[in-house]
C-alpha cells in the first residue's frame, strides 16, 4: 500500500497550477495598488476641500481672484513695467518671478564657470595655486549661505562709497558707477536701422554652426585643423560691426546722470542684488568645485596617460578625453546644485532684494491676504523651474552616460 | 528668518487643512479660554514700547498689558496668559483658526482687514502714524523733499501702500527697498543704502532709541498715514469681543474717572461716584452681560492700572518707555484735546 502511494506521488511531477484569488500575487499586488492610490486620493482631496470649506466658515475670502486686482504698493527693482495703482497683483508675482529668474541665471552660469575653473585648479600640479583653490573651497563651503549674503550685502555693498562719492569703474567716462545704492550703467537705446545689426549676428550665429560643422568633417576627413575659435569670434564681431557702421551706427546710449539724491537714467542693479549674485557664485561653485574634482579624479588614469602618449598636449587631453568623461560623474550632482541655486535665491528677503518670496509671499500676502492660494502658487513656481531644470539636464545627462553594449 | 517664515506659513495653511470644520462653532471663545485655565494672547515679534523681553525673558509693553488685562478679566490673575509672538505673515490665519483667542499688537484697522480676513477690531488702544527719519546732515527737513529718494521700509506691514500712495500724491517718484529684518534695514540706513526710511512714528521712535547717535537723526514732521492700533478677536463670537472691546474701555474709563491702580481698593469701597461705583461692581450687574465676574473691572486696574499709567510707563517718560509725548496727541484723554474716550459705565 504504501509503496502504491509513493508511486501514484512521484507520477506527477509538475503540480497542476490553481488560481487561488485571495493567495494571488497579481492580485494581492492590484489591490494595494488600488488602496494606495485611493487613500492618497482621498488625503488631498479631504485637505483641499476642508482648508477650502474652513477658510469660508471663518469669513477668510478664497479663489484666484486677488490676481487681477490692482496693487498699491512699488518696488525698486523692476524689468517689466508696472505702475502702483494699475499694475496687478498678478503683475507683481511676474516682477518677482522675473527678478528670482534673473538672479538664479546670472549665478548659475557663474557658478558653473568658476566652479569647473576651481575644480580644475585644486588638481593643478602648482602646489600654490592648488592650495588657493583648497582655501577657497573650504571657506566658502564651510559657512552657511544666509551669513555669506548678510556678508556681501552689509559687509561689501552697503559700505561702498556714497552717491557724492561714487567710484566710476569706466575710468572718467562716467558710463559705469559703482555706490552704495548700486550699480550704474549706460544702456543701450536701439535707433531705427539697429534691426539690420541685429539681422546680421543673427546671420553670424548661423555662420559659425556652418563653420564648426565644415571643420569638423574636414578633420575627419583629412585630419587638418582648422582654426574654429578664433575665425568664429572674428566672424561674429566683424560681420554685425560692419553693418552697424554702414547703416551709420544707429544705437544711442541711456548714460546715468546724477540728479537730486542718485543716478538717474541708464541700467542699475541694487547692491541687494549684487550682494545676493556674489553669494550664490561663489557658494555654489565651492559646491560645484568638488564635484568636478571628484569627476576627474574618477576617470582612470590609464586615460590621461593614453591621451598624452598619443601626443595631445595637457589642455586638449583635458578637453577632449579628461572632461568628457567626468562629466558623467559631474552632471547628476549638477542637477541638483542648479535647482539649490534657484530655491536659495530665495534667501534674497534677507537683504531686501525683491524676489518672488520677498515681493509675492510678503509684501502681496500682507496687502492682500489669500495666504493659502500665495503660498500655493509660490510653492508651484519653485517646483515648476526645479522640475524643468532637472528635465533638461536629464536629456543631456543620458546624453553622456556611457553607452553599454 | 525665512525659513521660519515659510514654516509657520506652513504650518497656518496645515492647520487650516487639518483641522477639523466643527472648530469654529460650538464652544463660545469664553467657555474654550476658562476650560483651558489660560488666555492666548498674540504679540509680534518684539518691538520696544509695544512687546518686548525683559532679561528675565518675561513679556512687557503697553499691548501685553492689554493681553494681561483681559486675563485679569477673566481668571482675576494677570499671569494666566500666554503670550504668542507670532510673525506678522501669518498673525491673522493664526486668530483664524482658533491658535490665537486674541491678538494685541500693532495691527492697524482698516476696512480690508475688519471685513475680509475673518476677524473683528475691537476698540483703538493706540493712535499712531507714519512717518519719515532722515540722517541730520542729509539738510532733509520736510517728508515733501524726498523727490527721487531712496526709502528703507519693512515688509509685512500697512507701510509699503502708505508710501506708495504718499509717493503718487505728491508725484515723488520715491524708490522703495523693502527689508524682512530690521537689524539689516537699520544697518542699511546707518551706512547711508536708503536717504530715509519709514515706519509708524512710534516705531521710529524707537529705532531712533536704538540707534548709536540718535542726536544725528530727525523724525520729519509730516504724517502720511492714519494707523488706529487696535486689538483684535476672531469674527463671528459677539460676547468675546465685547470683553476685550470692554477691557481697553476700563482701561480709558478708568483713567478719565481717576480711578488707578493705588487708589482702586479705595475708590471701590469709598467712592461716591455712580459710574466708578457700577465699574467697579460696587453695584449694579453690569457684569451680567458680559459672563464675567461682579469683580472683573477692578480685577484690570488692580492687575495692570489705567491706560494713563500704562502708557507712561512703555510709550511715555517710564523707565522702559521709548519717549513718544503724549500730551497734545491723539493719545491725550478726549477731556485734554485728544481721541481717547470711553463710552459711559451704565
Amino acid at each position: 500500500m504504501t509503496v502504491s502511494d509513493s508511486d501514484k506521488v512521484s507520477a506527477h511531477v509538475k503540480p497542476e497550477e490553481k488560481f487561488d484569488f485571495f493567495n494571488d500575487e497579481r492580485v494581492r499586488s492590484a489591490f494595494y495598488q488600488i488602496l494606495t492610490a485611493v487613500v492618497v486620493g482621498w488625503t488631498a482631496w479631504y485637505l483641499i476641500s476642508n482648508t477650502a470649506h474652513n477658510l469660508e466658515v471663518r469669513g477668510m475670502n478664497t479663489g484666484f481672484g486677488f490676481l487681477t486686482a490692482t496693487a498699491g504698493f512699488d518696488t525698486d527693482f523692476k524689468l517689466i513695467e508696472y505702475v502702483p495703482g494699475t499694475g496687478t497683483y498678478g503683475r507683481i508675482f511676474l516682477i518677482g518671478a522675473i527678478n528670482t529668474l534673473l538672479v538664479s541665471f546670472l549665478a548659475i552660469i557663474g557658478s558653473t564657470v568658476l566652479g569647473f575653473f576651481v575644480g580644475i585648479l585644486r588638481l593643478s600640479s602648482n602646489w600654490i595655486v592648488a592650495r588657493l583653490a583648497l582655501a577657497f573651497v573650504e571657506i566658502i563651503r564651510n559657512t552657511p549661505l544666509l551669513l555669506q549674503i548678510v556678508f556681501w550685502f552689509l559687509g561689501v555693498f552697503a559700505i561702498l562709497p556714497r552717491v557724492k562719492n561714487s567710484i566710476d569703474l569706466s575710468g572718467g567716462a562716467e558710463v559705469l558707477i559703482l555706490n552704495n545704492r548700486g550699480l550704474y550703467m549706460a544702456w543701450p537705446v536701439p535707433g531705427d536701422l539697429f534691426w539690420m545689426t541685429a539681422t546680421a549676428f543673427v546671420a553670424a550665429v548661423f555662420g559659425v554652426i556652418f563653420l564648426r560643422r565644415w571643420a569638423k568633417k574636414r578633420q575627419d576627413e583629412s585630419g587638418r585643423q582648422f582654426p574654429v575659435f578664433s575665425a568664429s569670434v572674428a566672424l561674429l564681431i566683424v560681420l554685425p560691426g560692419l553693418v552697424y557702421l554702414v547703416t551709420g551706427s544707429p544705437l544711442g546710449w541711456d548714460i546715468p546722470t546724477l540728479q537730486g539724491f542718485n543716478y538717474q537714467g541708464g541700467f542699475s542693479l541694487p547692491p541687494s542684488f549684487l550682494a545676493l549674485l556674489v553669494a550664490l557664485t561663489f557658494y555654489h561653485a565651492a559646491h560645484l568645485a568638488e564635484s568636478v574634482r571628484a569627476g576627474i579624479l574618477s576617470v582612470n588614469k590609464g586615460q590621461t596617460e593614453a591621451a598624452l602618449a598619443i601626443g595631445l598636449r595637457p589642455n586638449r587631453a583635458m578637453s577632449l578625453v579628461i572632461i568628457p568623461q567626468a562629466m558623467r560623474a559631474i552632471v547628476p550632482p549638477l542637477i541638483s546644485l542648479w535647482m539649490n541655486v534657484v530655491k536659495n535665491s530665495s534667501l534674497a528677503v534677507a537683504i531686501g532684494y525683491s524676489d518672488v518670496v520677498a515681493l509675492f509671499m510678503q509684501t502681496a500676502l500682507n496687502q492682500a491676504g489669500y495666504a493659502v492660494e500665495i503660498v500655493a502658487i509660490t510653492m508651484a513656481f519653485y517646483m515648476t523651474i526645479s522640475l524643468s531644470i532637472s528635465g533638461v539636464l536629464n536629456i543631456y545627462n543620458k546624453r553622456v552616460l556611457l553607452v553599454e553594449r | 528668518m525665512k525659513l521660519k517664515t515659510l514654516f509657520t506659513s506652513i504650518a497656518a495653511v496645515a492647520a487650516l487643512a487639518f483641522v477639523g470644520s466643527t472648530v469654529a462653532s460650538a464652544e463660545s471663545t469664553l467657555d474654550i479660554v476658562k476650560k483651558r485655565g489660560h488666555l492666548r494672547c498674540q504679540v509680534g515679534q518684539p518691538s520696544p514700547g509695544f512687546y518686548n523681553l525683559d532679561a528675565n525673558g518675561e513679556w512687557y509693553g503697553s499691548d501685553v498689558s492689554i493681553c494681561q488685562a483681559v486675563a485679569s478679566a477673566i481668571f482675576g490673575d494677570k499671569t494666566k496668559l500666554e503670550i504668542q509672538s507670532v510673525s506678522s505673515q501669518v498673525r491673522f490665519t493664526a486668530l483664524a483658526n482658533g491658535e490665537s483667542d486674541m491678538l494685541s499688537r500693532t495691527a492697524t484697522w482698516t476696512l480690508l482687514r475688519d471685513t475680509q480676513l475673518g476677524l473683528d477690531f475691537t476698540a483703538v488702544n493706540f493712535y499712531d502714524g507714519q512717518g519719515f527719519m532722515v540722517a541730520k546732515d542729509s539738510g532733509i527737513t520736510s517728508a515733501l523733499d524726498l523727490k527721487g529718494a531712496t526709502v528703507c521700509v519693512l515688509t509685512g506691514t500697512t507701510t509699503e501702500l502708505n508710501l506708495a500712495d504718499f509717493s503718487r500724491i505728491n508725484n515723488l517718484n520715491i524708490s522703495p527697498v523693502t527689508f524682512e529684518d530690521k537689524n539689516v534695514r537699520n544697518e542699511s540706513y546707518l551706512a547711508g543704502g536708503c536717504d530715509a526710511m519709514t515706519n509708524d512714528k512710534s516705531g521710529l521712535a524707537s529705532n531712533k532709541a536704538e540707534f548709536p547717535n540718535p542726536q544725528n537723526h530727525l523724525i520729519l514732521p509730516e504724517t502720511i498715514s492714519k494707523e488706529p492700533l487696535a486689538p483684535a478677536v476672531r469674527q463671528g463670537d459677539d460676547q468675546w469681543f465685547n470683553i476685550v472691546r470692554w477691557t481697553v474701555f476700563v482701561l480709558i474709563g478708568a483713567e478719565e474717572l481717576g480711578v488707578n491702580m493705588a487708589n482702586v481698593d479705595d475708590m471701590r469701597a469709598n467712592s461716591g461716584n455712580p459710574s466708578v461705583r457700577r465699574m467697579l461692581g460696587a453695584e449694579g450687574n453690569l457684569h451680567d452681560g458680559l459672563g464675567l465676574s461682579k469683580d472683573w473691572a477692578y480685577n484690570i486696574i488692580k492687575a495692570v492700572g489705567n491706560y494713563g499709567e500704562i502708557y507712561d510707563a512703555y510709550m511715555g517718560s517710564g523707565k522702559l518707555a521709548i519717549g513718544i509725548g503724549r500730551p497734545g496727541s491723539a493719545n491725550a484723554l478726549w477731556t485734554k484735546g485728544g481721541l481717547m474716550y470711553s463710552p459711559p459705565f451704565r
